[in-house]
């Protein structure tokens, strides 16, 4: 057979295959569409049906509830500390290690350690440390600093609480930002930074100037996902705090397991959507790239 | 003077960049080391203060406490199945669709991948509440079942996505060899395809049984007396004494370590096109 016919045997075969990749992705999209899009429905259902007319008694509920300005407020806190924090830190990170250090290699294995770690997890260990009786009053009492435990999960003192979740979420969630960051380093060319580095821009300047605009693509995709993340702050919100401190997820889990009312909890939930979709979109829209600046 | 001045920044750069570089090490890994020593003290040292630094009393007494305490046992066998049902579950299902997004360009290709992406960022908080109830009325409700399909609800777009880039770094064309030499599609993929993107698919496997390991909102509103270990300590939570939340820490964080030891090498080609 001469190349010519194999290529159109190859070409009919291919061409008889055309509904292939269509019968590939059937399963997953029935599997979201039943167990995803479907129960999506339901919740909005939830939110604004109840026995079988139109209500917006969950939301006037979810409001009027004493906890509720309470953890809102919590979640927005937890978002604005925690996501600038992390950014900076993580960048400090996928820059150390995308420079030729000698034992990059090491540090990169340490800082993507915590990358799978859960939520709750990270309380508990955090718990560890902050405790009364943990390991960052046994240092500060070795080192001479303090000389009796000192209270650092005071229930009657939010800035501290607000403090130790915080610390809690920056050490498990920065590893999934600077891998996002790392990954996009490493597709811009060295010699931008180096040019810019000639003409005698400091390293600010570089970060400033030349990096974070071409990693603007990478910026965006971890502002969305740690923003969407950080608006569910969950058990660790429950391991460090107890029942001291709120956030609208833990509100949702309350009405639902606590209360055993799906409808206020799903309300809680539609409102956690909203925020994550209003963000997500300022997100992508302040972060625009203009037609005229596009590389490609 | 200007000299000088040329041959100590390099110096005084590097030194600053190990400094910063040790500053963040020591950040990451100091949690880990303590709550390691933590769930390894007695249970007598465990409410010692000031505690000890250096690991000189060590005993598996307080982890043993953790592993039998209450119903803890078969919450950990429960967690097991429930990751495995739906590793399997998010493989079968999501694989597939992976392979078609990296090899085939069709209509519609780019609004899967984006739906894919949508769903990847929508809260677990919006999806669990409604199943709940759904899966009373199913009658799966409590059950290490109905637990795995949420999970693999949450695990898919992360299965496609990433199975989708490790298909993209096997060239199309060894596929396309074996053809002409005789192979039919699927043959090519079974012994050409499959086994070169299998290390990378691994990977992707393991990281969903991790999703799935960790995950404890959905979990403990889907069960009441069948909780999965995280589900079980977050509800035993209250008023627990220090041996078991340290304990428990450790328990619940180490295997996310050791799964990321195992698939470090696979994690950028993973998240790499994930991103883009």
């Amino acid at each position: 057979m001469t190349a010519v016919a194999q290529q159109a045997t190859l070409g009919r075969r291919i061409r008889r295959w055309e509904g292939l990749p269509y019968g590939l992705i059937l399963p997953t999209v029935a599997y979201l569409g039943l167990f995803f899009g479907w129960p999506m429905v339901q919740a909005f259902k939830l939110a604004f049906r109840e026995d079988g007319n139109w209500t917006i008694e969950p939301f006037r509920s979810m409001v009027n509830d004493a906890n509720f300005g309470e953890a809102l407020k919590f979640t927005l806190l937890l978002v604005g500390v925690i996501v600038p924090i992390q950014f900076v830190l993580a960048l400090a990170m996928a820059l150390l290690v995308n420079a030729k250090l000698p034992g990059r290699g090491l540090f990169l294995a340490i800082f993507i350690l915590p990358l799978a770690v859960s939520d709750l997890a990270a309380g508990l260990v955090w718990q560890s440390i902050l405790t009364e009786r943990g390991y960052l009053n046994t240092v500060l009492e070795k080192l001479g600093l303090i000389d009796q435990p000192h209270i650092w999960l005071d229930p009657t003192k939010p800035n501290q609480l607000l403090f130790a979740v915080v610390i809690a979420e920056l050490w498990r969630s920065t590893a999934f930002v600077m891998v996002i960051f790392l990954a996009g380093l490493q597709g811009i060319p060295k010699e931008y930074s180096e040019a810019a580095e000639v003409f005698g821009a400091g390293l600010v300047q570089r970060v400033w100037k030349v990096i974070l605009p071409m990693l603007k693509p990478s910026l965006q995709v971890a502002l969305l996902f740690r923003i969407i993340f950080a608006f569910e702050a969950f058990a660790v919100v429950i391991a460090i705090t107890g029942r001291a401190k709120t956030t609208l997820a833990t509100e949702a889990w309350r009405w639902q397991a606590d209360y055993f009312d799906s409808h206020v909890a799903a309300a809680y939930s539609a409102l956690i959507l909203v925020l994550s979709l209003v963000s997500a979109g300022l997100v992508v829209w302040l972060l625009r790239t203009p037609k005229e600046q596009m590389l490609r | 003077m200007t000299a000088t001045r040329i041959s100590w920044r390099p110096w005084l750069s590097r030194a600053l960049s190990y400094a910063t570089a040790i500053v963040l090490a020591l950040f990451v890994l100091a949690p880990i080391y303590v709550i390691t020593l933590a769930a390894f003290s007695s249970q007598t040292r465990v409410y010692d203060y000031p505690k000890d630094l250096l690991p000189r009393h060590l005993s598996t007494d307080t982890i043993s406490f953790f592993i039998h305490f209450g119903g803890m046992l078969d919450a950990l066998q429960r967690s097991v199945y429930v990751a495995a049902i739906t590793l399997v579950l998010a493989l079968v299902v999501g694989t597939p669709a992976g392979y078609a997004l990296a090899r085939f360009a069709f209509r519609g290709a780019d609004t899967v991948r984006l739906t894919v992406v949508a769903t990847r960022a929508f809260p677990i908080v919006i999806l669990s509440i409604p199943l709940a109830v759904i899966f009373i009325r199913w009658g799966i409700d409590d059950t290490v079942f109905g637990v795995s399909i949420a999970h693999t609800a949450l695990a898919l777009p992360f299965v496609v996505l990433t199975t989708a880039s490790v298909f993209a770094g096997v060239s199309p064309e060894l596929e396309e060899a074996a053809m002409t030499l005789g192979c039919s599609r699927l043959t090519a993929f079974l012994r050409v395809a499959l086994p070169l993107a299998l290390p990378g698919l691994a990977a992707s496997a393991i990281f969903v049984f991790i999703i799935s390991w960790n995950e404890v909102f959905a979990s403990s509103l889907l069960t009441l007396r069948h909780r999965t270990l995280p589900a079980e300590v977050l509800s035993l939570l209250d008023g627990a004494p220090l041996n078991f939340r340290f304990a428990g820490g450790f328990f619940l964080m180490a295997p996310s370590l050791i799964v990321i030891l195992i698939i470090r090498r696979y994690l950028f080609s993973m998240w790499g096109r994930v991103v883009k």
